[in-house]
């Protein structure tokens, strides 16, 4: 069992970073990420205390759509290709393939994500104490992202036009993740990265077995 | 080898507003081969998966001794991994050793399962089948797409599981040539 799992976890990464034909990895939502970054100073201009003051946002309304994009590749093929109806009859429950595949989501986009973000806060002209700040609340929030992001996907899996339905879906849910984590770098804010943490250990608590349930719902 | 058991219970079995069937109740034992029969949408594929645990019967239950696997139309198998990997991720999970049975895959090792044909991919599929070590086989169509030579070694296939004491559970339109083949006629159990 353990042996088992372990095994599915790896196939999960290798497929989620790297990716496949039909399923891009990894590079996808952090291009988009640095993307987003670049261009809004084009849009407001290059005020660097405007930049300073407004960036900050910018980086986790971006982070926030970078966990939207790969949603409809999460579970969906897998679904389609008979992958969890195997599982089932080996007896692998689907709340643990469905926490490693938030462990594996969460790897392939939660951490690119930190590592972009201090060239995203160079484009947005953040200082030091800035960077830091948002480093931290991406570590406590990407988590809850790739929860959230985890459940729609079993939600929405074998829908049609379940892609645009997810990515409607998350916003709502991932907006407290968005309020905290923009709010912890307001000052005095400091407190917004203890409600980020705790919004994710709620959303990881809840996310596995959410997920498994729509699945085992979507079979009948 | 441990002897096996497959037994169901007055099953009954309804999608949406309709039911399918009512009233199916077999039991089979080691050795034992049983053909699912009736024309389409009769419920064949879903009595298989009620057979597999996937699906919750509307009446009625299924028991088991020994581990049930399933081959339907969708063989689980990633579409741009080569065969020999895709097949090889079950392997490592089902840990049973090597495959008896033999599907004339060993040239197909290297292709990419989105490149291989029905038949092949079918093929590949009972392979997975086979080597899961499984007592129960539940075949949900497994000669659709397969010329007459792999049909005749799937049978043979089935046959060979039975001699070491296996059950085999096949929904298929097809004649089988299969000794001591039971029938179960959905027709007879429409509501």
């Amino acid at each position: 069992m353990k042996g088992a799992l372990w095994t599915i976890f790896r196939r999960d990464l290798a497929l989620l970073l790297f990716g496949a034909p039909g399923r891009g990895g990894a590079l996808l939502p952090l291009l988009f990420f640095l993307a987003v970054a670049m261009l809004y100073p084009f849009a407001v201009g290059p005020d660097a205390r405007l930049l300073a003051r407004t960036g900050a946002g910018v980086i986790w309304v971006a982070a926030l759509l970078a966990a939207i994009l790969p949603l409809d590749r999460l579970v969906e093929p897998d679904l389609e290709a008979g992958f969890f109806d195997q599982w089932a009859l080996r007896g692998i429950a689907e709340e643990g393939v469905l926490l490693l595949r938030i462990v594996a989501h969460w790897l392939s986009f939660g951490v690119p994500l930190m590592l972009a973000a201090p060239l995203a806060a160079g484009l947005l002209n953040l200082d030091g104490a800035q960077l830091w700040t948002v480093e931290a609340g991406l570590l406590l929030g990407t988590p809850g992202l790739a929860a959230i992001g985890v459940t729609i996907a079993a939600l929405t899996a074998g829908l049609r036009a379940g892609a645009a339905l997810g990515g409607l879906l998350a916003i709502p849910l991932t907006v407290p993740m968005l309020i905290f984590g923009a709010g912890s770098l307001q000052p005095g804010g400091e407190g917004g990265l203890l409600l980020l943490a705790a919004a994710s250990l709620a959303a990881l608590a809840i996310a596995p077995f959410a997920a498994a349930g729509a699945i085992r719902a979507g079979r009948e | 080898m441990q002897p096996c058991r497959l037994a169901a219970y007055d099953l009954a079995c309804r999608r949406g507003d309709r039911l399918l069937f009512k009233g199916v109740g077999f039991e089979l034992h080691s050795g034992d081969a049983l053909q699912l029969a009736g024309p389409n949408g009769i419920g064949k594929s879903s009595l298989m998966r009620i057979l597999a645990g996937l699906l919750r019967p509307y009446n009625g239950h299924v028991e088991h001794e020994g581990t049930r696997a399933l081959a339907d139309e969708r063989p689980a198998l990633d579409p741009h991994r080569p065969l020999g990997e895709a097949l090889a991720f079950w392997q490592s999970i089902d840990r049973a050793g090597e495959a008896r049975a033999d599907f004339g895959l060993e040239d197909l090792a290297d292709v990419p399962v989105r490149y291989l044909s029905t038949g092949q991919r079918k093929r590949a599929a009972l392979a997975r089948l086979a080597a899961s070590g499984a007592r129960i086989w539940l075949l949900d169509e497994p000669l659709n797409g397969l010329d007459t030579h792999w049909g005749a070694s799937t049978q043979a296939a089935i046959e060979a599981h039975r001699a070491l004491g296996g059950i085999a559970v096949i929904a298929s339109h097809q004649p089988l040539e299969l000794s001591r083949l039971r029938t179960l006629s959905l027709l007879e159990h429409m509501p």
